[in-house]
């Protein structure tokens, strides 16, 4: 019983990390029907860009008030958004839209190679430790386990994000003109709808969930080259879980995924490495379009 | 008729340019070549999957599978000879991709090429905890021998080199007569429009288990080779980067042409080895900067230069 809880709190945390890691490259997806290869490294460079923001706020004097370092962090991701989005989508995606799908995802590798040096020729090899705000707020006492109250924000920013987005597309105009564009994008260029802004702020939005996941793992880990390359692949396992393109879809992969890592770290350690693609190939077995895919027809 | 006799006689003098040139190569170039053809077999499986409009992102499963095969049988059982090395790559490729390919024949696009990702990232996970088969570290691999013929040196870089030049002439010619066979014209058909495929009575799934069984071959020859050259394989054969550079290959060399699946594997080679080379700590950028550049400049692959090359020829 207690082993389940354990399974049960270690499964949310992690699998609230895997939903910000994930949303923003189901939201490329459900807009712009592009499969990001370079989300992993966007993440990366998001963890480097707080990294570097938290140092900075630190070395600035911010010891007076700790917890500005938060801010920091977050302003780090949205500058990673705000110069990589555009440029990324305005400069180079946005030719290959004609393009067969495969195509683009073969772009997007070539994204993630050339990312995965920019990075290295910016910070360096060596790694980058940002922990004060990970230890900022304390441990939090769970039974007889302790846990990083830290951990705890991360599902707190999980569940603000889905619902921020939630909110977003489904109860604004301006979102509802994204979905809009998800639903038929010649009908609502038709409609007067502007879809070239409309897939660059998705995009930026993209961008910026994935700096987001992390710039909040930077102060978990070594910040160190490579961290983006394992990232993506576990972001695409949990997103073509919930079906590509859907936002409670990415959610309860996330949850799914979260908790059958729990569950195999702590029962069977041996298969932590690739219980995710083992959950993700049984879910597309009998699922093949993900848990929350709507199938569509078929045309002639 | 005459195109079915042309094949033979393409794949002969195709062999003997490869082998003259081989003779010439420094020891470097040749470990190059040999490598480049290597991945290039695995492309081709990936071209084959190709005409039918699926992308395989994950035929480093086989690759791994081919360059595990060959390396455990000779720890194992001693067996050192290549090409009874290759046989059972084959074979355990083969009886893989019977199992998947089936089941994998229903599932198109984006979702076809996923499933294939975490397949392969299943083994890479599977094989990194397990110790018995060296676990990250992989394990190495003997030196092959040939029907008795135990070379070392130079002598053993050569006899690998024209071992791989004659089965990717032999593999490439039986693929040639596949494409133009009426199987290999139905992928084509999928490719355009499955659906009138299957009204017009053929099985599309037959089809494209077929076509992925044939890519798991080639792919696990392509691993055989690989392992049996290195000397050495690890995890990393299965892992997505490398997956991904297959799927560079195949993308840069278009469906139409085979030999330009091997001129793009080799270029791919040359590239990286030469960023390597000169620019050890943003080889990745420059090979980036190259295939965007690739897909940008030749929309549908360097085949597509042959043939228009070819067609300027014929018109002029």
């Amino acid at each position: 019983m207690e082993l389940l809880a354990y399974i049960l709190v270690d499964g949310l945390i992690y699998g609230a990390w895997l939903f910000i890691v994930s949303v923003g490259l189901t939201l490329v997806f459900g807009v712009l029907n592009i499969l990001n290869l370079a989300h992993g490294s966007l993440y990366a460079i998001g963890a480097y860009a707080a990294a570097s923001a938290v140092g900075a706020y630190f070395a600035l004097g911010g010891d007076a008030f700790p917890l500005g370092s938060y801010v920091a962090m977050i302003g780090g991701a949205a500058i990673v958004a705000l110069v990589l989005g555009p440029l990324l989508e305005r400069g180079l995606l946005r030719h290959f839209y004609d393009r067969d799908h495969v195509i683009i995802v073969l772009v997007t590798y070539g994204v993630f190679l050339i990312l995965e040096d920019v990075m290295k020729l910016i910070w360096g090899v060596t790694p980058l430790f940002v922990s004060e705000p990970y230890s900022l707020l304390g441990n939090v006492e769970l039974g007889p386990l302790y846990y990083v109250a830290y951990d705890f924000l991360v599902i707190a920013v999980a569940i603000l994000v889905g619902l921020v987005v939630w909110f977003t597309l489904n109860r604004t105009r301006r979102g509802k003109v994204v979905l809009a564009v998800i639903h038929d994008r010649e009908m609502s260029q038709t409609m007067g709808v502007n879809v070239d802004r409309v897939f660059m702020v998705s995009f930026v939005a993209g961008v910026f969930l994935a700096a987001l996941g992390g710039a909040l793992t930077a102060p978990m880990i070594s910040v160190s080259p490579g961290i983006g390359v394992n990232v993506i692949i576990i972001a695409f396992a949990v997103v073509i879980i919930g079906g590509l393109g859907s936002i409670e879809g990415a959610a309860i992969g996330a949850v799914f995924v979260g908790i059958a890592r729990a569950a195999s770290v702590h029962l069977l350690p041996e298969a932590e490495l690739f219980i995710i693609y083992l959950v993700m190939a049984g879910v597309l077995v009998f699922r093949p379009e993900g848990l929350f895919q709507k199938t569509q027809a078929r045309k002639i | 008729m005459s195109f079915a006799r042309s094949v033979p006689v393409a794949c002969v003098l195709a062999l003997a340019v490869l082998v003259a040139i081989g003779l010439m190569l420094p020891e470097w170039a040749m470990f190059l070549t040999t490598m480049a053809f290597a991945k290039g077999m695995v492309a081709l499986g990936i071209v084959c999957l190709m005409r039918a409009g699926l992308v395989s992102f994950g035929q480093g499963l086989y690759f791994c599978i081919g360059a595990y095969v060959s390396g455990l049988m000779a720890n194992w059982t001693g067996i050192t000879d290549i090409f009874l090395l290759s046989a059972l790559g084959i074979v355990a490729a083969a009886i893989v991709a019977a199992v998947f390919g089936p089941l994998l024949a229903t599932y198109r696009g984006i979702f076809f090429a996923m499933l294939t990702l975490s397949l392969s990232m299943i083994l890479y996970g599977f094989l990194s905890k397990l110790s018995v088969l060296g676990g990250t570290d992989g394990l190495n691999v003997m030196a092959p021998t040939f029907l008795g013929y135990a070379p070392e040196g130079r002598a053993l870089g050569l006899a690998l080199y024209v071992f791989t030049c004659t089965i990717v002439v032999v593999a490439g010619g039986l693929i040639r007569v596949f494409f133009d066979s009426e199987h290999g014209l139905i992928a084509l058909a999928i490719r355009d429009n499955e659906l009138r495929v299957e009204y017009l009575g053929a099985s599309v799934r037959n089809e494209i288990a077929i076509s992925y069984v044939m890519a798991a071959i080639l792919g696990s020859l392509g691993g055989v080779i690989a392992g049996l050259a290195i000397g050495h394989v690890d995890p990393e054969f299965s892992y997505w980067t490398t997956s991904g550079e297959f799927v560079f290959v195949a993308i840069l060399s278009g469906y139409v042409s085979i030999g330009a699946v091997f001129i793009s594997s080799v270029v791919l080679e040359v590239v990286r080895s030469f960023s390597n080379l000169y620019f050890p700590n943003t080889w990745q950028l420059s090979l980036g900067i190259f295939l965007l550049v690739v897909i940008l400049l030749l929309p549908n692959g360097l085949g597509s230069l042959l043939s228009r090359l070819k067609r300027k020829k014929r018109s002029s």
